[in-house]
């Protein structure tokens, strides 16, 4: 898939690219009210869509799961076990989040998830995929140099740590459990969670160290 | 079908690009299209196994040069035309040419977030027993369904282990052609890399598939 929609965002506009985003813009518009004017859709079911997917689900969602499950031991152990039911307790369920796995990284393993045939993504945790999750660069990637791509992270793992990836083909959903970091003895869930990045939960990052700013 | 969104293992696409600061959605049309896309499941009628076909067939140089949104706009189109609620000269004109389709029911606002809540959960009742066993070897098919399939090119005919059994679970390549109570067990198949990559690869890496009991062979 194109960059265009990095292009725009990047302030280098070339005519080309300018000129077919107007023209999708233009054809989004006319679709949606085409499909309101034949009584296909409500717009109030629209803007509700896009609140929830813009301020109510994201990766704020799996931040509190991942502190909960690191200061919680009966959490934590419920989580691995049932991953579905241990979100829902935190209110957390839903579409592409219907069926939970939680993989728990170790000095041994290295656990990063990925979905090659199009987007698969935990939403009712994560939210909505980053433009690279759903990229040719990742997606082609991430299942043959995994090491290479954490490189473009800038993470870089001992050479005796495995890697596992988790490609998500079909509508089991994969949420990373980070190692919790050292010298954060007795914090409270709430400190934990500013360690949390949603590229730790993903696998293509780690979770920031204590003093580390956000 | 093997198209060029099944990516796994392609080569020359170039470094991933994260942007620290992304937005959920970079412009006002991609919203209104990710929402058009979820709000008129519900008079279209078709499922995500049909969903994901109307994006992923086309042909690759058409996948390959738009965006995301732009491939689920153009997935949309499809399936609003294939399905007679929209006709293709309505969507270039921008105009209704035609009366809505008769007896269509809509996602209503005080839907929304109690079926987003909800989802759509695949698990149903087994109809046989699992074939395989967690820890069994197994051989993924090599086939290639000329329609939606979830069996990615770059594990047929490769060994792997069963690592998890996540039960019967509503088969995509069947529900993508709109067949009833189309189960099957899924598992989560575990590759050596150097089994898929072959021997140079890294010895520290696996990956895995979730792949239902039709993608596998007994060795």
């Amino acid at each position: 898939m194109s960059d265009h929609d990095h292009d725009h965002h990047d302030h280098h506009h070339h005519d080309h690219d300018h000129s077919e985003l107007s023209e999708t813009e233009l054809r989004v518009r006319a679709l949606e009210s085409i499909l309101t004017e034949k009584g296909y859709v409500d717009p109030a079911s629209l803007d509700l869509l896009i609140d929830l997917y813009e301020k109510k689900i994201g990766p704020r969602n799996g931040i509190r799961v991942v502190a909960k499950a690191w200061s919680d031991p009966a959490y934590h152990a419920r989580l691995l076990k049932n991953a579905s039911a241990a979100i829902a307790e935190l209110d957390y369920s839903g579409r592409q989040g219907e069926h939970m796995v939680v993989v728990e990284n170790t000095p041994e393993q290295h656990n990063m998830v990925v979905c090659t045939l199009c987007s698969c993504y935990p939403h009712p945790v994560l939210g909505l995929p980053p433009v690279w999750y759903k990229s040719a660069p990742y997606r082609s990637r991430a299942v043959s140099d995994p090491r290479g791509v954490l490189k473009d992270f800038g993470v870089a793992l001992p050479d005796t740590t495995k890697i596992r990836v988790w490609d998500s083909t079909a509508e089991i959903r994969y949420l990373v459990l980070p190692m919790r970091p050292k010298g954060t003895e007795g914090w409270s869930a709430e400190q934990l969670a500013e360690l949390v990045t949603r590229d730790s939960m993903i696998g293509t990052g780690l979770p920031r160290q204590p003093g580390e700013t956000a | 079908m093997d198209g060029a969104h099944d990516m796994g293992g392609v080569k020359g696409f170039g470094p991933v690009v994260p942007d620290p600061n992304e937005p959920v959605f970079h412009d006002e049309w991609e919203r209104r299209a990710f929402a058009l896309t979820i709000a008129m499941s519900r008079p279209g009628g078709w499922n995500i196994d049909m969903s994901r076909f109307a994006r992923e067939n086309r042909p690759p140089q058409d996948y390959l040069s738009k965006s995301y949104f732009q491939i689920w706009l153009a997935g949309l189109e499809t399936l609003m035309i294939e399905r007679d609620l929209v006709s293709r000269e309505e969507i270039e004109t921008g105009k209704v040419l035609l009366p809505p389709k008769a007896d269509v029911t809509i996602m209503h606002p005080h839907e929304i977030a109690p079926g987003i809540r909800r989802g759509a959960p695949t698990e149903r009742e087994p109809k046989a027993p699992a074939m395989f066993e967690v820890g069994e070897t197994v051989r993924m098919k090599n086939i290639h369904p000329p329609t939606h399939t979830r069996l990615p090119q770059y594990v047929r005919g490769h060994l792997g282990t069963i690592e998890l059994n996540h039960g019967c679970h509503v088969f995509a390549d069947l529900n993508s052609l709109g067949v009833a109570e189309n189960q099957q067990w899924l598992y989560t198949v575990r590759f050596d890399g150097p089994e898929l990559w072959g021997k140079d690869t890294d010895p520290t890496l696996s990956i895995s598939v979730d792949a239902w009991e039709s993608y596998l062979e007994r060795v």
